[in-house]
């Protein structure tokens, strides 16, 4: 047993020194894959939607090598800090407390109005349970709001707590509602007025990497500037979405 | 994968649901079931050896190696699944990255803690920053064997402890009135009798290892409830072409008649596997054998 574990160990350290001469850096980029149109999963089983193909035109741009990671929300941003991948973008707003934790690139999404959908008009959205998705800015805008908050793990979850009952209402990006209303038929509607929440989304990374920050800091400036940003966001989220000036 | 798969919205419904099937996602689902079941085939071996060892240990006479042996099957089976998936995990990795990091980069003049961040230099990162993601998974994998074994390793050294313990004294009395050695009798009496004993406490430790899968998902590893779930949810039409709701139920269906399947098969196989093990020996079982043979 012992040998064997030796063997392993030697083996991987003499494996790790012959790679690590031809190595050229590959930025992994995490994300959830369940938030469309932020990202999803499509049908040939590939991160897809807006943050996907802002990713890839950030790389192209910085002239880096990326790879998309999916990873569990509840468990992304350890895994960033212990260096498992290198940036998040899964929709995340970037707010006060999450930046002790990590670093924010400047917002690529200007801030979101998150909103509350129900199945009825005049659902409780002040007094009532109110779903939200776990560790989210809409999930601690609930628990202050005076409603009842049930957390779930993910978004697809919350819609469907306010479809069965178990919730008066859900509270999300509005962005991520609004497909969910359109195709609902009637049953799911707005209520309520938006509410505007966070500093808008941007790119997460280690606060130890203010290098790869700057670097995309820079070109998302430059996709700001020439008007390409903008171009996704209509894509992505149809016409009437905020955009930069 | 079909020809006819073009324009989904045209097609009627078995057409859809066969084109529906075999999307890249649905091959990824059917995928998982062939990674949880190699995961079983490795883990479960891996796991029993853990176990063997630990039982040995436990039972060891030199005081300091059997109290490793106890405070192993103590310590592990005290803590919770979860718990030990999260934790144990992300500090292995960490481990594994640190001790890289002192030998291949010794020229390094960062901190590798700075603040929440865990920083090693490139060459020391497991697997390689630039490897391929199917090296990345293969060693998210590895992790979660290793971890898989250790935890049921815990619980089926308690098991082996218990069945040792559990052959009858005059039995090792005999082998020791022959003139065996200690080490003789362990392996020549001991072992080859003990299995009886130990078989129905391992099935069930087999049966729960089935069901404890979907921890998979914490070391990043996509089982099948994860796409389960995933597949399952609603979809709308503008990012799929297969839109449809939520058929979380009809999925997780499924998973239930897998689940009953591989339990019931699990289940015939032990039958078999205790019989086989009964046969001569000193129980109950072992003597109904005989008289019926007779």
């Amino acid at each position: 047993m012992k040998k064997i574990l030796l063997a392993t160990a030697a083996l991987s350290l003499t494996a790790g020194m012959a790679f690590a001469e031809a190595h050229s850096k590959t930025v992994r980029m995490g994300t959830e894959g369940a938030y469309p149109p932020y990202n999803f999963i499509n049908d040939a089983g590939e991160v897809d939607g807006f943050e996907r193909e802002l990713g890839d035109e950030l790389c192209k741009r910085a002239e880096l090598t990326c790879e998309w990671v999916k990873n569990d929300w509840d468990s992304i941003i350890p895994n960033l800090v212990s260096s498992n991948y290198d940036t998040i973008m899964a929709g995340m707003s970037i707010t006060d407390e999450r930046k002790e934790v990590v670093a924010f690139t400047q917002n690529y999404y200007p801030p979101t109005a998150s909103a509350y959908v129900a199945a009825s008009e005049d659902a409780d959205i002040e007094g009532g349970v109110v779903a939200g998705q776990t560790a989210t800015i809409q999930a601690g805008h609930v628990a202050e709001s005076g409603a009842t908050l049930i957390e779930f793990a993910t978004p697809e979850e919350t819609v469907a707590a306010v479809r069965n009952g178990e919730a008066d209402a859900v509270f999300a990006d509005k962005d991520y509602l609004v497909p969910i209303v359109e195709e609902s038929g009637g049953e799911l509607m707005f209520v309520g007025d938006d509410v505007p929440l966070g500093d808008g989304i941007g790119m997460a990374l280690r606060q130890s990497d203010t290098e790869l920050r700057d670097t995309f800091d820079a070109v998302i400036t430059e996709m700001k500037e020439d008007g390409t940003l903008n171009t996704m966001l209509k894509k992505w989220f149809g016409d009437d979405t905020n955009t930069y000036e | 994968m079909f020809s006819f798969c073009t324009d989904p919205s045209l097609l009627n419904d078995w057409f859809w649901t066969a084109c529906y099937l075999t999307t890249g996602v649905h091959m990824s689902f059917y995928m998982s079931f062939l990674k949880v079941l190699l995961l079983l085939a490795v883990t479960a071996p891996v796991a029993l050896a853990f176990g063997f060892g630990g039982a040995m240990l436990a039972r060891a006479r030199f005081a300091p190696l059997s109290w490793v042996g106890k405070g192993y099957i103590a310590l592990v089976r005290g803590v919770p699944d979860i718990a030990f998936f999260l934790f144990f995990v992300i500090a292995l990795d960490q481990g594994i990255e640190y001790l890289r990091h002192k030998v291949l980069c010794s020229d390094w003049d960062m901190p590798i803690r700075q603040g929440s961040d865990f920083v090693v230099c490139q060459a020391a990162k497991m697997p390689l920053g630039n490897a391929a993601q199917w090296v990345h998974e293969t060693y998210g994998f590895a992790l979660a064997v290793f971890t898989f074994a250790i935890v049921f390793g815990a619980f089926a050294a308690n098991v082996l402890f218990g069945a040792m313990r559990a052959v009858p004294r005059p039995q090792l009395e005999t082998a020791e009135a022959y003139g065996m050695s200690h080490r003789q009798t362990f392996w020549r009496v001991l072992v080859p009798q003990m299995w009886v004993y130990a078989l129905p406490g391992l099935s069930n430790l087999w049966m729960v290892l089935i069901k404890a899968t979907p921890l998979l998902f914490l070391l990043g590893v996509e089982d099948i409830v994860y796409w389960a779930r995933e597949l399952g949810g609603t979809k709308t039409p503008r990012f799929t072409d297969y839109p449809h709701p939520d058929y979380r139920m009809w999925y997780f269906l499924a998973l239930l008649v897998f689940y009953l399947l591989f339990t019931r098969i699990s289940e015939v196989a032990l039958d078999r596997l205790m019989k086989r093990l009964t046969r001569g020996q000193a129980t109950t079982g072992g003597e109904a054998q005989r008289r019926a043979g007779a």
